[in-house]
């Protein structure tokens, strides 16, 4: 469970976050969506502190995550985080993309992470990818690698910046074909996305981020259906 | 003119001679000065200010001044000052220990200089991927950064192989052998500048193309391999 309170945001004076305070709850799956510029990238990046808050406090598990006595990169284990870009590692192949992290952080040895990495590449439909590299598979290809890369420290929590908006359109649905069924099988995730149909497929609560603040947030019936604020109507009427 | 291949063709077997010491400082100068590169490179990145400062300091230091100057201010300023102090005399450095001293700490700063180029041009999402999997920082450089990186330093790196290997012809000025005062020396016996003298330049330009086509060949091939 992920507990943000008061969090705020800047970049020298630019004030990014103006204080969200929001609680995911275990097997959740929240959408977040809004205008470009609106915050909703640098909101999923505090929650793994890829960005430092600049106040407020975030508890994962009960745990403050903001505080420097806690192990940061422990902490990064329990969330798996996918890319807008990928961010694939160019000088592996796909199958030591995946075991990098299990081997060399929590010391597995490479049988078992490579027979673990072969379930998740059977999992994301790329078993016949395992000793390529990055460069020479597609981008839905790519980031569905990304997707696995993440699942095999065995995170708790996903994140989810944008996995689509650098893709193909004959792309995307392989990538939210993976994500819709970790949602299936009850992983909480957090999903920053441009995809308003599967935002309403998939979440469980969609939140709409505007100007630092999430400004409406509701079942996805709610808010697709019946969004109270004007600049949400606004929103959605222009991408809807 | 048969002067000038007489003295060219009895001149080139000392030549080889003295391209060996070249090579040799080039090649000691060029490992340490990776190892010193590689630290400060890293120093001037991190985020311990001290750290960030000595290395800024030795950078700026080195690469603001001439090795000419360096050359002479270690082999005979350190020992001058050292003869200065009470109780010290006859204090000297061998001019094999001065040639590598100096040819490691300048090409040093340059490297490092390549070195933190080569780091800052892997893309930032690379770093906060493997953050994002719980890697340390220093794992992180050890498994991601650091290996593209050095890919991408080598035709610089064979760059400053180069330079180092023609600057080392500032070592004649303290008596080192190397190809250079190997020509020089043969000119004080026989007063056949010319000769001599297109002589050593030939030496040069064997020795820096053969590194050139041996790394362009090397390059190539990792390429190939890794893609």
């Amino acid at each position: 469970m992920i507990e943000v309170k008061d969090l705020h945001k800047s970049f020298g004076k630019l004030n990014v976050l103006n204080g969200i305070t929001e609680t995911i709850r275990d097997q959740e799956v929240v959408c977040v969506i809004g205008p470009s510029g609106s915050g909703k990238s640098t909101f999923l990046r505090c929650l793994n502190l890829l960005e430092e808050p600049t106040s407020g406090s975030i508890l994962v598990d009960g745990v403050e995550i903001t505080d420097e006595k806690n192990d940061v990169n422990k902490i990064r284990e329990n969330m798996g985080m996918v890319f807008q870009r990928f961010n694939l590692f160019p000088h592996m192949n796909v199958l030591d993309n995946i075991t990098l992290a299990p081997m060399k952080v929590k010391g597995m040895d490479k049988a078992k992470a490579e027979a673990e990495a072969m379930e998740l590449l059977r999992k994301v439909g790329l078993v016949e990818k395992a000793k390529v590299y990055p460069d020479n598979l597609s981008g839905g290809q790519q980031q569905r690698v990304a997707i696995a890369r993440a699942l095999a420290m065995h995170p708790a929590i996903m994140l989810f910046d944008e996995p689509t908006s650098a893709l193909d359109p004959e792309m995307v649905g392989e990538v939210l074909n993976v994500i819709r069924d970790l949602a299936k099988e009850g992983m909480t995730m957090v999903i920053v996305t441009h995809e308003m149909g599967f935002a309403r497929e998939v979440a469980d609560r969609v939140l709409f981020i505007d100007g630092g603040k999430v400004l409406e947030q509701g079942t996805p019936q709610e808010l697709f259906g019946n969004p109270q604020q004007e600049r949400t109507k606004n929103f959605l009427a222009k991408v809807l | 003119m048969n002067d000038f291949g007489f003295h060219f063709w009895t001149l080139m077997p000392r030549l080889w001679v003295g391209a060996t010491i070249t090579i040799k400082i080039t090649a000691i100068a060029v490992c340490i000065g990776m190892i010193i590169g590689m630290v400060m490179a890293l120093s001037k990145l991190s985020k311990i200010w001290p750290l960030r400062i000595i290395a800024n300091v030795y950078i700026e230091c080195l690469r603001g001044t001439p090795l000419y100057v360096q050359i002479l201010l270690f082999h005979f300023g350190v020992p001058g000052l050292m003869n200065s102090l009470d109780g010290v005399s006859g204090f000297y450095f061998d001019v094999m220990t001065t040639a590598i001293v100096v040819c490691s700490l300048n090409s040093g700063a340059y490297i490092a200089e390549i070195f933190r180029s080569g780091i800052q041009s892997i893309d930032r999402g690379q770093m906060e991927a493997a953050r994002s999997l719980g890697m340390s920082h220093t794992k992180a450089m050890r498994y991601i950064i650091l290996p593209q990186a050095v890919k991408r330093v080598i035709p610089p790196l064979c760059n400053e192989f180069i330079v180092l290997l023609k600057d080392t012809s500032l070592l004649a000025v303290i008596g080192v052998t190397e190809i250079l005062k190997t020509g020089q020396i043969y000119i004080t016996t026989t007063y056949a500048p010319f000769p001599a003298y297109i002589g050593v330049a030939c030496v040069y330009l064997i020795l820096t193309f053969t590194i050139s086509r041996v790394v362009n060949y090397i390059e190539v091939k990792w390429n190939m391999s890794s893609k």
